[in-house]
């Protein structure tokens, strides 16, 4: 399946975007729908951060004309949500964060929602708060929950999560290591900030069954969360989900959010659609975004440079609540264990409750912090063995081939390829230990190429239906969040069943319709949804190719005829049919059948759209259609108790090299060359790839200078675009982004996930071309001209 | 109270019952079903909201209604021919994909046929700085700055052929 097929037609090639509605305007997010009848909820959040709720006075906002619904824990049934059941959508005996959902109103329109928020009165009563993690795990911390879900007693901050990975002798490979390394670093809050908020809308049908319209992108995991909602409020109906465009997700959209319970709960009381869409400051007050961590990292080599042990320590900030935020460890382990080869690994993850906003997912799933402190580390190592820092990465580089201390399996890995072309690119020697406030920096990365068994499955359900015109539905679980996925499955769709792009349309985005499928993380949805086209495909072309054989004889001899009939001078050739009525002499290719071994023959190639269409209208009541499904789901393992397996089927590897120039004056620093080099696989459409490197390059850049939420004493300062700030098309950076493909034997058409990686490699990069350009290192994200100064000073003081 | 103004839209003349503190984002999506320009901010700084007033590029959710009297307002929607075929911009962002998740998609392309229409041929720093005021989160703008590159490629190979 790996090897490149023969004279591929669509794969490979960089065919223009196929999703015309974005560009005209009729792309309909969820901002965009309206239906009748439908109210619009606003959600009052805590004014405090840490406090019991004494009394929620709603009898104002209910007087109020135009109020339909005002609800409050009070007056909900209690119904614990969240993969820890840790929360209630409405919170009834405490907040523990700014964020706490405390009531909800559901109006006419929206200022008539905002005007019923402003009239409700509750009474707090404070309780000592906790913000820093460290704090919070100290034995007389304030506990933020009393209680688990189950009801007992908690008796400290500290998630039942203890996610931990040991492989070899750290202490005995430690001993014996010529060099040693041993540092703290840390990262910051960031937000995914896509540009769509975050939205829904919910509504029951006239059975008792939910129709919720979502932003997610896991829309059957978000079904089954709804399903067990209505379950526990004791509802009978079952849910179904509708998902239309997105405006960007990057991890955002991975759980389901307390607003879309509390919007089930509204068009529960009400009877009509209830429908919310955040305002830019909610988006950053009330959607969990990426947590920091506090590591410490130690490595060790021998005399030769090769890596001896590597040990890290996390804590990670996980804020009030528990979302996929505290699973991201599963997924640090990776680069922990197998960024480089280390033979002796050893890592431990502590998720803490804090007071602070809680945290999700986001791009790149905990690896960027992870890689982050590694790759400093490597640098720190490398300058302390005398090493240069490519030269260092190249000696551990990962091989293609070989097993890792967490038992990932590598298959292709071109690492040490994408390190040389950083070299080369970067002009490394020249630039490197300039001294002259100009300076180069390298990382490195891997993740999940081959999809993520995160949960049992790691499948997509994909239908075929091909119509009696020629045209191909394709019908999918997966989701599009603007990677360009209804371009790629197009190109993929007419190489498998031999159709024309033009000839594909893509329907998705309803549970009910479409089959199964894990949902669009894990940088998944390119690898799953290849498989599962080049399984439905192969069907569609061996159904059709049968279609073909029965059929075409008969059709090409009345075409003949026809033909003498209208024109005496036509001579009916005489021909052999023989070949034609065996498929395995067929072929079909950009949607039309001939003969394998004869496609110059004129007379035996028909349009496919004709044969179909003779296949479905017989006249005799033997009329046949064409439909295929496939169910992929990969060979990949999830991890065992001692976090060990391989996770995915392959893995994707590279590195990035940035050249800066830092303003010692003033602390700015700008990116003057920035190398991408990137294994994936093969690219199914060179300019989408290079897409995703953009635009995850740029974010991960943003989260090496600019980006942070800044929070105090809980409450999020800065929760608007001028204040947190992601890069304009001011911000330039000079981007080189090289496609490596090694041509993966798992992959689809060699396909390997490119989704994510490009945002991993980019804080370490610039951190560490910071310090060769003036000598400091930054251990604390982001890099902002104040911190910088601040060290260059000090740098200089003691030089002194 | 409401009052009473009329402004054209896409070459239409409206007439629109409007509160005199609504911005004109809220009239185009509400009050006329144009949903093409987004709100991605509502506090003029993303630039989803972007429209042409009498051809200049203006964040409409902070662009007061009552200004809008007896201007032109060209939206996205309005910028392919009434027979469907795109504009340059817009083939150029498909060709080139300026476009992602599309959320900023058609702000972007207001602005930047803002900037076509006054500077046929602009170098990247031009570009970019047009463009400062429309955020993308997905693309990098990177593949956003080829697109503007190549429309103004389609529309001065279109001129010549004029
Ligand atoms: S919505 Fe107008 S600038 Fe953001
Ligand atoms: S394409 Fe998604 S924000 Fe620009």
């Amino acid at each position: 399946m790996g090897e490149r097929l023969m004279d591929e037609l669509f794969v490979g090639k960089s065919f223009a975007r196929m999703d015309k509605d974005k560009v005209i305007g009729r792309a309909n997010f969820i901002n965009d729908i309206t239906l009748p009848r439908m109210l619009h909820a606003k959600i009052l959040y805590s004014a405090r951060p840490h406090a019991r709720i004494k009394s929620i006075d709603t009898s104002k906002a209910e007087k109020l004309m135009g109020v339909r619904a005002v609800l409050t824990g009070f007056n909900v049934p209690e119904v614990k949500v969240g993969f820890l059941g840790d929360q209630t959508p409405l919170k009834k005996d405490k907040v523990r964060q700014f964020r706490d959902e405390v009531a909800a109103v559901a109006a006419i329109d929206e200022d008539t929602a905002e005007e019923a928020l402003d009239l409700i009165k509750v009474e707090y009563e404070d309780l000592p708060a906790v913000y820093d993690p460290i704090e919070a795990m100290k034995p007389d911390a304030p506990l933020v929950h009393e209680f688990d879900a189950r009801g007992k007693p908690r008796r400290n901050n500290l998630l039942p999560l203890p996610w931990k990975l040991e492989a070899g002798d750290v202490r005995k490979a430690r001993e014996s290591s010529k060099y040693v390394v041993k540092d703290r670093f840390s990262t910051q809050w960031v937000h995914q900030t896509c540009m769509g908020t975050s939205g829904g809308i919910a509504e029951f049908d006239v059975n008792g069954n939910l129709i919720f319209r979502s932003v997610t992108n896991v829309p059957f995991g978000g079904k089954d969360r709804l399903d067990m909602f209505l379950k526990n409020l004791g509802l009978k109906g079952r849910s179904r989900v509708l998902t239309p465009y997105v405006g960007g997700s990057f991890g955002s959209k991975l759980d389901t959010d307390i607003y879309e319970f509390i919007l089930v709960l509204l068009a529960w009381k009400t009877g009509c659609p209830v429908k919310i869409v955040f305002s830019r400051k909610e988006e950053f007050l009330a959607s969990p975004p990426r947590q920091p961590v506090i590591a410490t990292v130690e490595q060790g080599c021998d005399s030769n440079g090769r890596l001896t042990f590597r040990n890290i320590d996390m804590i990670l900030d996980n804020g009030a609540y528990t979302s996929w935020g505290a699973t991201t460890p599963s997924v640090m382990m990776i680069p922990v264990s197998s960024l480089y080869r280390v033979p002796n690994v050893k890592f431990q993850a502590t998720c803490v409750y804090t007071n602070n906003i809680y945290a999700q997912a986001m791009r790149g799933y905990g690896n960027p912090q992870a890689t982050f402190v590694i790759e400093q580390s490597m640098d720190q190592l490398a300058e302390a063995s005398g090493i240069d820092a490519i030269e260092f990465r190249k000696i551990n580089a990962n091989v293609p081939y070989e097993k890792t201390p967490m038992d990932l399996k590598i298959t292709t890995c071109p690492m040490s390829e994408c390190l040389e072309i950083v070299e080369k690119r970067l002009n490394w020697s020249e630039k490197r230990n300039q001294k002259t406030s100009r300076g180069v920096g390298v990382a490195s990365f891997l993740h999940v190429g081959g999809g993520a068994r995160v949960y049992l499955s790691d499948a997509q359900g994909i239908i075929m239906k091909v119509d009696d015109e020629g045209k191909v539905t394709v019908i999918t679980g997966g989701t599009d969040q603007g990677q360009g996925s209804e371009t790629i499955i197009k190109q993929m769709v007419a190489e498998a069943t031999g159709f024309r792009p033009e000839d594909v349309s893509i329907f998705q985005g309803d549970t009910e319709v479409c089959p199964w499928d894990v949902g669009t993380h894990a940088s998944r949805h390119a690898f799953i949804t290849g498989h599962a086209v080049l399984l439905a495909g192969a069907d569609v072309k061996r159904k059709v190719l049968d279609l073909a054989a029965r059929w075409m004889p008969e059709m090409i001899r009345f075409d003949l005829s026809k033909r003498a009939r209208k024109d005496p001078n036509f001579q009916v050739p005489l021909l052999d049919f023989s070949p034609l009525m065996d498929t395995n002499n067929l072929e079909l290719r950009n949607a039309e059948v001939f003969l394998k071994d004869d496609p110059e023959n004129k007379h035996f190639r028909l349009p496919v759209a004709k044969i179909l269409r003779r296949a479905h209208l017989v006249g005799t009541g033997k009329g046949e259609m064409v439909v295929a499904e496939a169910f992929y789901d990969p060979p990949n393992e999830m991890l065992n108790r001692e976090g060990k397996g391989n996770l995915s089927c392959c893995y994707t590897f590279g590195a990035h090299g940035v050249e800066v120039e830092v303003d010692e004056e003033t602390g700015l620093v700008t990116i003057l060359n920035y190398v991408a080099a990137h294994d994936v696989g093969r690219a199914i459409n060179p300019m989408l790839v290079k897409g995703q490197i953009y635009g995850a390059t740029v974010m991960g850049c943003g989260y090496a200078l600019t980006e942070e939420i800044q929070t105090n004493h809980g409450r999020v300062m800065n929760p608007n675009l001028l204040d947190y700030k992601i890069l304009t098309a001011k911000d330039k950076i000079p981007i080189d982004p090289v496609i490596v493909e090694p041509i993966e034997p798992s992959g689809p058409f060699g396909a390997k996930g490119i989704g994510e990686p490009a945002c991993v490699p980019s804080a370490p990069a610039i951190v560490n071309a910071i310090y060769d350009a003036v000598g400091v290192r930054i251990k604390d994200l982001p890099v902002t001209p104040e911190k910088l100064l601040k060290a260059i000073k000090e740098k200089k003081a003691k030089e002194q | 109270m409401k009052r009473s103004i009329s402004f054209s839209v896409n070459g239409d003349t409206v007439q629109v019952e409007v509160h005199p503190h609504w911005n004109l984002l809220r009239v185009l999506r509400e009050e006329l079903e144009l949903t093409g320009a987004k709100q991605g901010c509502g506090e003029g700084e993303c630039g989803a909201c972007t429209v042409l007033v009498n051809g200049l590029p203006i964040n409409s959710c902070i662009y007061p209604i009552m200004e809008v009297e007896g201007k032109d307002v060209l939206t996205i929607e309005g910028l392919a021919s009434r027979d469907g075929a795109l504009h340059p911009v817009q083939e150029a962002f498909l060709e080139k994909a300026g476009v992602q998740c599309g959320f900023c998609t058609p702000g972007m392309i207001m602005s930047a046929k803002a900037l076509l229409d006054a500077n046929p041929d602009p170098d990247e720093e031009e570009i970019r700085q047009a463009l400062a005021g429309n955020m993308c989160r997905c693309t990098g703008y990177i593949q956003i700055i080829e697109s503007v590159k190549h429309a103004a490629a389609l529309l001065s190979s279109i001129e010549q052929e004029a």
